[in-house]
């Protein structure tokens, strides 16, 4: 909401001192966040700190004045040009060459009476230049113009940094200025600071200029001036046998309230009101529909008029105003044309006929205030049916809802407006269009309120400002503080019954209005004014997050590992991750539900993801072009709809690698593509990081359509499955983007996180260094193709008894005199033991009896 | 023999003067004094000898052997020496080529951020407490005081799932409930966590807005925690992440689920204050909201507010990597760009 100081200090007298920097920042602390000044004409920055370039126009005080046009003279050499003979204060008019086309109905038409009030610039004087984009600025210089001499302007809008408007010259309402004089700077007439509030939806009372003067009084200590309510004379038959109105439904709409003008002549509202609308972003459109928005934008009562005249005709005879719910299929089209198909939860202001506005939105064409038509000699609305009502927050924001329909309206009710609020709407609004539109009052307010706002009142002890504040206030300071609130106090010792005034609906009582008092004193004393202390309640008991911790172990071996984590977006859709299964393969990702979207924001986040892999087969093509070479992780949830309730998030690690195991330097050509063995080696390292003892882990060849059907395995855990990892399948890769390049694998793996770490260990024994020697024996064993290394080392196992310490595989060879379809297995075997030195015998006595092992198992010792 | 032994040593003496490098020593003294070498069999036949000659040739043969062990020795130096000089004389390399790159790893900025945060509130006595991304529309919103259509639920637009009343969470604010529920034994024990999660906003992505962001929520429970107590932890907590003279602003606020509430700004640690770009000529930026738990949501989670107070705060882990890593455009976060990630 756009607040210009000028109409703010209609309610309250600013202290003399106070810059609106600083008014700013006070209403910004306090909640009322001003999120830009905009400044007409006048410098920004306390004066008092020294004034800051500003990066408006400012309006110099000797050059930039109020002038008066007296007489417009045609130009001697030019048809579309004039000359404005302007007084500005000086001994001597100035003749100014002008083409202002609002001056060309003066021309030679002898002295003006009264005089044309406008701006006037100086030369010298910096402007906006009219006929740049809007933000060029120049400095007035004399120039001679079709013959004549010319070295000041009559100023546009545009000229003055106040709009685009560049029609005309700008034309001061001789009504509302006559009383200064000519030469008077412009800044002193027209210079004001607009704020620019960012109000949140608790603020409903300060979508007003009152409702902001009434918290800029509290914080500063003053006086709140109340506008002014009063009626004007009234004539004529009462607006009670005119008009009825009939509540369907009082807990929706708690009061309604209306009166009747008479003699209404629509025109453009007065200068004062048009400038005030502008500056607040509104368009003036005709006095009685400027009037319901002046009224909303001082006070925040919405009104709406009616041209009585249509109710009438449509009643035939005395309306009556009913609101009420829409009949099924009922329809209604709005001011703005839109036709409505109304929803049930809608609230409507009819009549016997039908439906008229959408209650609190917007009102409806066929009974909008009617404009004159010059070439039909119809004059427009003449009588007016005033409306202000208060409306249930909630029914307003379905109606919103259903109808997608905004308003000024509607962003006031929605938040909720007090329906002491509506009679005051009624009454000022009948006042000011008498004045502006000349029209009479009927005698008499019809005010339906079946329904009445309870007064509220909080039981406020004094010692809640310690409980929930931290600090000491004294019980006068505390009731002070309120009054500038505007509640009223009754003080019962240490019990405070404090009363909400009238125009507030975000009190309530109880415990919660406890804390809103709280809040309300906390705010007006200032938050910066409130100690900072350090708890000194009791520490609760503490508990480590293990799953965490472990997950940041994981992503710390990770990275020592060289990988890079990566984080995605939890969002695909099906079909993309549809692309993980090659065409016209079975998914092996198993067939469960997604999460989808109701409302997703685009075609390609319609759903929460199955799988990891996915992501980062999106990451590799974002990085291909400039990163032969990648690792990456990502630690985070997948998601499975669950038809009966909330989906499971499992815990979810996926790696992936590609490209030259080393980087190339140099010309070194030591640049192998990382292979299936790289990734197993990252996935042990992993494991052992983790203290996840290898032997409990097992590799075995397993199927899944995302991988390489021969490069794929599974991850066991004490024979419990927890993952997957290989070769990505290269139609894969393909359908991700990656190209069909079979020289350089894509390897990924995707872990059930929570298993994993279910077997880790913060606490495992260490093996300490052996203090007598080991002996090392190499094995090597010919067999058929099919036999795995890991089988082969399990029978070493089997055969080693407890002295075999390690088993590893150093050597696999096939060729001469290999037999064909046959391998060499060769394995670097360690005996050691911890009370003595092994001794030969002993070790080839073991040897021997794993020789016998793998040759019973079908093994055949290498000669 | 005698004069075969002297001769022996003469040409031990002459080949040696040939010898220049490691290899060639190795070879003069297997020649000579290797197990076959030539003075070894002389010293071998020493038995043949008539036993009076005997004890003469062997005190020659043994002065040789050491003479000429010795001069190997020597000479063994000479050529180490003569080595290590060539090497350093013809060792100089280009130093302004590049280093071989190692690979190295890299934690994501958004998990550094998040442990640094975590790592100052654990010793501040609060502990991670992790909560749903999936959330129902009761927890994420009517449990903290946000019943439908409350106008509040027009700050934060939702994603909505297929499903009636399942939603993305749009904050951690709903951990608050499930953590009083769980730790508060009946609105009987007090607490402290914070609860980091990933939050989710149906909003148009921009270099300032995304639709997935990560938050950490705070929330203390107990018996006699005040405002001064909120904003006494809060300024700590922005003194050690962003510099013991950190100047920090409290703005009253709005949140359905605290009250009062606050947005916190700290002084401009780019500009000290002065106004940049970054701070939108403010000299403030806003890091966190925060307020005390609303009496709503202390009943939700079993306790009595009447006796039971707490605050609680969020924050944004992306916009404080943000503002210390002069990043202007949030889509950097999942964009997940190797250019990018590698350089934290």
């Amino acid at each position: 909401m756009r607040l210009p100081i000028s109409w703010l200090k209609e309610f309250v007298d600013l202290p003399a001192d106070l810059s609106v920097e600083a008014l700013a920042e006070r209403l910004t602390t306090a909640g009322l966040e001003v999120g830009k000044i905009h400044y007409l004409g006048i410098p920004q920055g306390d004066p008092r700190y020294g004034v800051p370039p500003s990066d408006h126009l400012v309006w110099d005080r000797e050059r930039v004045i109020l002038g008066a046009i007296q007489e417009v003279k045609a130009h001697p050499q030019a048809d579309r040009l004039v000359l404005a003979v302007v007084e500005y204060g000086a001994a001597e008019p100035e003749t100014v060459v002008t083409g202002a086309p609002n001056l060309f109905q003066y021309r030679d038409q002898g002295p003006i009476d009264p005089p044309l009030l406008t701006a006037f610039a100086l030369e010298g004087a910096e402007l906006i230049d009219g006929h740049g984009d809007g933000v060029q600025r120049l400095i007035l210089q004399e120039k001679e113009l079709r013959g004549i001499p010319n070295r000041c302007m009559v100023c546009s809008e545009m000229e003055l940094g106040l709009s685009d408007e560049h029609e005309g010259i700008m034309l001061l309402d001789y009504e509302t200025y006559h009383h200064i004089a000519p030469g008077t700077p412009l800044a002193d007439v027209l210079g004001d600071a607009i704020l620019e509030l960012e109000l949140t939806p608790n603020l409903a009372r300060c979508f007003s200029m009152l409702g902001v003067a009434r918290e800029v009084a509290a914080l500063y200590n003053l006086e709140v001036r109340e506008p002014d309510y009063s009626l004007p004379p009234t004539s004529g038959e009462s607006v009670e046998s005119a008009a009825a109105i009939d509540i369907r439904e009082p807990s929706l709409n708690p009061r309604f309230t209306a009166t009747l003008l008479r003699n209404v002549t629509i025109k453009p509202s007065p200068w004062w009101m048009q400038w005030r609308l502008k500056l607040i972003g509104q368009r003036p459109i005709s006095n009685i529909v400027d009037v319901t928005n002046y009224v909303m934008f001082e006070i925040g009562q919405p009104t709406h008029a009616f041209d009585y005249d249509i109710l009438m005709e449509r009643a035939g005879g005395k309306p009556t105003i009913i609101t009420r719910l829409p009949d099924a299929g009922e329809e209604l089209k709005t001011l703005d044309g839109k036709n409505h198909k109304l929803d049930p939860a809608t609230l409507l202001v009819a009549d016997t006929k039908g439906a008229l506005s959408l209650a609190g939105v917007m009102g409806g064409l066929e009974s909008e205030v009617q404009d004159p038509d010059p070439e039909t000699g119809y004059v427009g609305t003449t009588t007016v049916l005033l409306e202000a009502a208060a409306w249930n927050f909630i029914t307003i924001r379905k109606t919103m809802s259903s109808t997608k329909q905004h308003s000024e309206a509607a962003a006031r009710f929605s938040r909720g407006v007090h329906p002491a609020v509506a009679l005051k709407g009624v009454m000022r609004g009948a006042k000011l269009m008498c004045e502006v539109s000349g029209a009479t009052l009927a005698p008499g307010i019809l005010d339906v309120y079946p329904s009445p706002a309870p007064t509220v009142v909080v039981d406020f002890p004094v010692s809640e400002v310690e409980r929930l504040l931290g600090f000491r206030l004294e019980k006068t300071e505390v009731i002070n503080l309120l009054h500038r609130l505007q509640f009223e106090v009754d003080d019962q010792g240490d019990m405070l019954k404090v009363t909400v005034p009238d125009h507030r609906l975000d009190i309530d009582t109880g415990v919660i209005g406890k804390a809103d008092i709280a809040e309300e004193i906390a705010r007006i004393y200032g938050y910066d004014n409130i100690p900072n202390t350090i708890m000194d309640d009791v520490l609760p008991p503490q508990r480590n997050n293990v799953s965490l911790d472990n997950e940041d172990r994981v992503r710390d071996l990770l990275v020592e590992a060289g990988l890079q984590e990566v984080i995605n977006y939890r969002f695909t859709t099906p079909e993309h991750e549809a692309l993980l299964t090659p065409m016209g393969l079975p998914s092996s990702w198993g067939s469960f539900d997604y999460v989808r979207l109701l409302n997703p924001i685009s075609a390609e986040r319609t759903a929460l993801r199955h799988a990891i892999l996915g992501s980062l087969l999106d990451n590799a093509v974002t990085n291909m072009h400039h990163h032969p070479s990648i690792r990456i992780f990502e630690v985070g949830n997948v998601y499975y709809a669950n038809p009966n309730g909330l989906p499971d998030e499992p815990r979810r690690l996926g790696i992936l690698i590609t490209g030259p195991r080393h980087t190339g330097w140099m010309g070194e050509t030591d640049s192998d593509n990382v292979d299936f063995y790289d990734l197993k080696g990252i996935l042990e390292t992993l494991l052992d990081g983790l203290h996840i003892p290898a032997r409990a882990t097992t590799y075995r060849a397993t199927e899944h359509n995302s991988f390489h059907p021969g490069r794929v395995a599974m991850l066991k855990i004490n024979d419990e499955p927890v993952g997957v990892f290989g070769q990505v399948h290269p139609l894969v890769c393909d359908a991700f983007g990656l190209g069909l390049d079979l020289q350089k694998p894509v390897l990924a793996a995707e872990l059930d996180l929570d298993r994993v770490l279910a077997y880790t260990s913060e606490t495992f024994a260490l093996q300490h260094i052996p203090l007598h020697p080991p002996v090392y024996r190499d094995v090597a064993v010919v067999v058929d193709e099919d036999r795995t290394a890991a089988e082969i080392a399990d029978l070493i196992w089997q055969s080693g008894g407890e002295l075999l310490r390690e088993v590893r595989l150093f050597d696999v060879y096939r060729g001469q005199p290999i037999a064909e379809g046959q391998k060499s297995l060769a394995y670097a075997l360690t005996f050691q033991t911890d009370i003595e030195t092994l001794n030969d015998k002993a070790v080839n006595r073991i040897q021997k009896d794993i020789v016998n092992h793998l040759e019973a198992h079908g093994a055949k010792l290498r000669a | 023999m005698q004069d075969q032994l002297e001769s022996i040593y003469q040409q031990a003496l002459h080949d040696m003067e040939g010898v220049r490098d490691a290899e060639a020593l190795q070879a003069w003294e297997s020649q000579y004094l290797g197990r076959k070498g030539q003075l070894t069999l002389m010293l071998r036949q020493t038995g043949q000898l008539p036993p009076e000659a005997r004890a003469g040739f062997g005190k020659r043969a043994n002065e040789i052997k050491e003479a000429l062990q010795s001069l190997h020795l020597e000479r063994e130096e000479a050529i180490r020496q003569a080595e290590l000089a060539r090497s350093l004389e013809e060792g100089a390399i280009d130093v302004t080529l590049p280093g071989r790159t190692q690979a190295m790893g890299g934690l994501h900025p958004s998990t550094r951020t998040l442990r640094r945060i975590q790592q100052i509130w654990a010793d501040m006595g609060f502990q991670v407490y992790r909560s749903r991304d999936v959330e129902l529309d009761e927890v994420n919103f009517t449990l903290l005081n946000m019943p439908p259509h409350h106008p509040a639920r027009d700050m934060q637009d939702t994603f909505y799932t297929t499903q009636p009343d399942i939603i993305l969470r749009t904050h951690t604010s709903g951990g608050q409930i499930r953590a009083m529920r769980e730790f508060g034994e009946d609105g009987t024990q007090p607490i402290r966590v914070i609860l980091p999660g990933m939050c989710y906003r149906y909003e148009q992505i921009s270099t300032r807005s995304e639709i997935q962001f990560h938050q950490v929520e705070g929330l203390a429970i107990g018996k006699g925690i005040r405002m001064s107590d909120l904003k006494g932890t809060i300024t700590e907590f922005a003194r050690r992440l962003y510099g013991e003279h950190a100047d920090v602003r409290f703005r009253a606020s709005y949140f359905p689920f605290t009250e009062p509430s606050m947005e916190v700004d700290v002084q401009c640690f780019l500009c000290e204050g002065h106004g940049c770009s970054v701070c939108k000529r403010t000299g403030w930026l806003e890091i966190m909201g925060c307020g005390m738990v609303h009496p709503v949501v202390l009943q939700n989670g079993g306790y009595d507010p009447n006796e039971w107070s707490g605050f609680a705060f969020g924050m944004g882990p992306e916009r404080i990597t943000m503002l210390k890593n002069g990043i202007e455009d949030i889509r950097y976060f999942w964009g997940n760009d190797l250019r990018i990630l590698e350089q934290f």
